[in-house]
């Protein structure tokens, strides 16, 4: 009976300690060492909340919070907006549809390194193939990535493009979830389009469409690979963002308790969006 | 009844099908192209769409510039030893989970959820010096031991677990079966459709990750392919990015993937939906 009774937990051992030791304890740990000063090899001195003092007073990490919520708010509107047309016009199950779904989805499962060099060359501002597309429709060439005005927004499409698979593929389960006698029900009422869109389309997907919204700004605080392979955080830490910002300055600067205090602030955004995601799968799931 | 649902006419919508499809076909395209491109042609302007004089010296250049069969060794044998770990770690959480209830579950299954919210690109810095402190940094065990586990294959294989009806089970203990043989006999080859799907997608993630391998190796030995393609892009070539080069290494990184993609495009879609409804 006894040996019955350790079972469960023998089972889940295994996993639990895998979860404990990389990630609940580095959680901690960064914690406590954004506390102190450390340079990785000497050692370290506790100076209590001053790395946060000097988050808060450095010009460069307000431009990289900035940057963060500019690169977080512009993905998820685009990524939404246009994965709601393209899955509302790929709705109706054809053999055309299904292959246009298949391929806008490829590049969600390919490396976001493949990504980023594909687009690294695709928007070269002398030989890209996309400024010379441009110009056959009379756009001058555009600085995708060095112009720092424009580079963040590039990388926001970038993103965009390699996610709008996902979101329309999650998007369009749900359409196709709706029930059909609405849409009945209002052609019977001759009801417009738009209005059949706004009174039933939209209610209907709105607990996915915000759910989408949360896991694309938990995405979007992820971003490395695009800033790490296409601009290297430029120019002029334009398109610096949390985790490249980290991620210099513990690997490259040495400045661990500094780069984990920015990690503890990156932590209370993820963290508080993932609080209110959990609550909305709360909600929904009690509604089925 | 022949409705007029459809405020765009046919061809409006075949335009925008058409768009659909170059958006996301011709970066795909482009990349092959230039792949087989020598250096001259790339950067020939207009650009061509078609190369009469296909080049395979950009293949040879890429798996010239790293160690690339040892870069590909790390990567196969990475993402299997995942794999493996994972099956080891999750199967049995997620049958606990699904079929026991025991004290403490609840904060367990916290932990589960909490593991999801803490990505790599948070924690990286700490698992570092984690690593660093036990020497493991330039080993296997530093790139596998963090994924050896996977708190949404506990979700997804714990709800097929549920799905078993009770009756099965019950007819395998009345024949005395032991829990084990009711695991392995019974539990696994029902779940195994969702254990593949799992391990598709585990593959997928660790065959295309470049941070984990970014942060936690130095050295050739132990690094993976994405690392090596992500390093042609500083090739010295006598231009700034060797691009040709840069695109031979991206096409063989992608292929597998792709190959994989097309073979098993429903699973792994079915999957990436429950992931997102989840």
């Amino acid at each position: 009976m006894k040996a019955l009774k350790a079972r469960p937990y023998l089972m889940i051992a295994p996993a639990m300690t895998i979860f404990a030791v990389f990630a609940l304890y580095p959680i901690i740990y960064m914690l406590y060492l954004s506390f102190f000063k450390w340079n990785m090899l000497g050692p370290k001195i506790f100076i209590g909340l001053k790395n946060y003092a000097n988050l808060l007073s450095s010009k460069e990490f307000g431009k990289v919070f900035s940057n963060s919520l500019y690169y977080m708010a512009l993905s998820v509107l685009l990524s939404i907006v246009i994965s709601l047309a393209v899955a509302l016009f790929l709705k109706k199950k054809t053999a055309l549809n299904g292959f246009l779904r298949a391929s806008i989805f490829a590049p969600y499962i390919i490396s976001l390194v493949s990504v980023s060099l594909i687009w690294l060359w695709f928007m070269d501002l002398d030989y890209g193939l996309l400024n010379f597309i441009l110009g056959l429709f009379g756009v001058k060439p555009v600085d995708w990535l060095s112009d720092s005005h424009m580079a963040l927004t590039s990388l926001v499409i970038v993103s965009v493009w390699k996610g709008l698979g996902f979101n329309t593929l999650i998007l369009a389960s749900a359409l196709q979830a709706i029930p059909e006698y609405l849409y009945e029900a209002a052609e019977l009422d001759k009801a417009k389009p738009f209005s059949v869109f706004r009174s039933i389309t939209l209610p209907m997907i709105s607990p996915t469409l915000f759910f989408l919204a949360l896991t694309n700004m938990i995405a979007s605080l992820k971003a490395f690979e695009t800033v790490a392979l296409m601009t290297q955080g430029g120019p002029s830490n334009s398109t610096n963002t949390f985790v490249y910002y980290i991620y210099q300055n513990g690997f490259q600067f040495f400045k661990i308790g500094y780069a984990s205090a920015a990690g503890v602030v990156m932590m209370l955004f993820i963290g508080a969006f993932t609080i209110a995601y959990f609550m909305v799968l709360d909600r929904r799931v009690h509604y089925r | 009844m022949i409705r007029a649902r459809h405020a765009i006419p046919l061809t409006g919508r075949l335009l925008v099908s058409l768009l659909i499809f170059l958006v996301y076909f011709v970066p795909f395209y482009w990349m092959a192209l230039t792949a087989i491109k020598s250096k001259g042609e790339m950067l020939q302007f207009p650009p061509t769409f078609w190369t009469a004089h296909p080049s395979w010296d950009n293949f040879a250049a890429a798996f010239g510039a790293f160690p690339f069969w040892k870069y590909l060794w790390n990567s196969i044998l990475v993402s299997g030893s995942i794999i493996l770990c994972q099956i080891f770690t999750v199967v049995p959480a997620a049958y606990a989970f699904a079929r026991y209830r025991f004290k403490g579950s609840g904060i367990f299954f916290g932990l589960t959820l909490a593991s999801v919210m803490i990505p790599p690109q948070l924690v990286f810095l700490p698992v570092f010096l984690l690593m660093n402190r036990f020497g493991l940094i330039n080993h296997y065990a530093s790139l596998i031991l963090p994924q050896a586990a996977s708190a949404f294959g506990i979700f997804m294989l714990r709800q097929t677990f549920r799905q078993v009806p009770e009756e099965v089970l019950e007819a395998a203990r009345m024949d005395k079966a032991s829990e084990l043989s009711i695991i392995t006999r019974i539990m696994i080859p029902i779940a195994m459709p969702t254990i593949s799907a799992l391990g598709l997608i585990t593959f997928i993630g660790t065959w295309n990750d470049y941070f984990w391998p970014l942060v936690l190796t130095t050295s050739d030995a132990v690094r993976t392919l994405p690392v090596g393609v992500a390093s042609l892009k500083l090739l010295d070539s006598g231009i700034s990015i060797p691009y040709n080069v840069v695109m031979a290494g991206n096409l063989i990184l992608i292929i597998p993937v792709l190959l994989i993609y097309l073979i098993a495009q429903q699973r792994i879609t079915k999957a990436f939906t429950y992931m997102g409804e989840k």
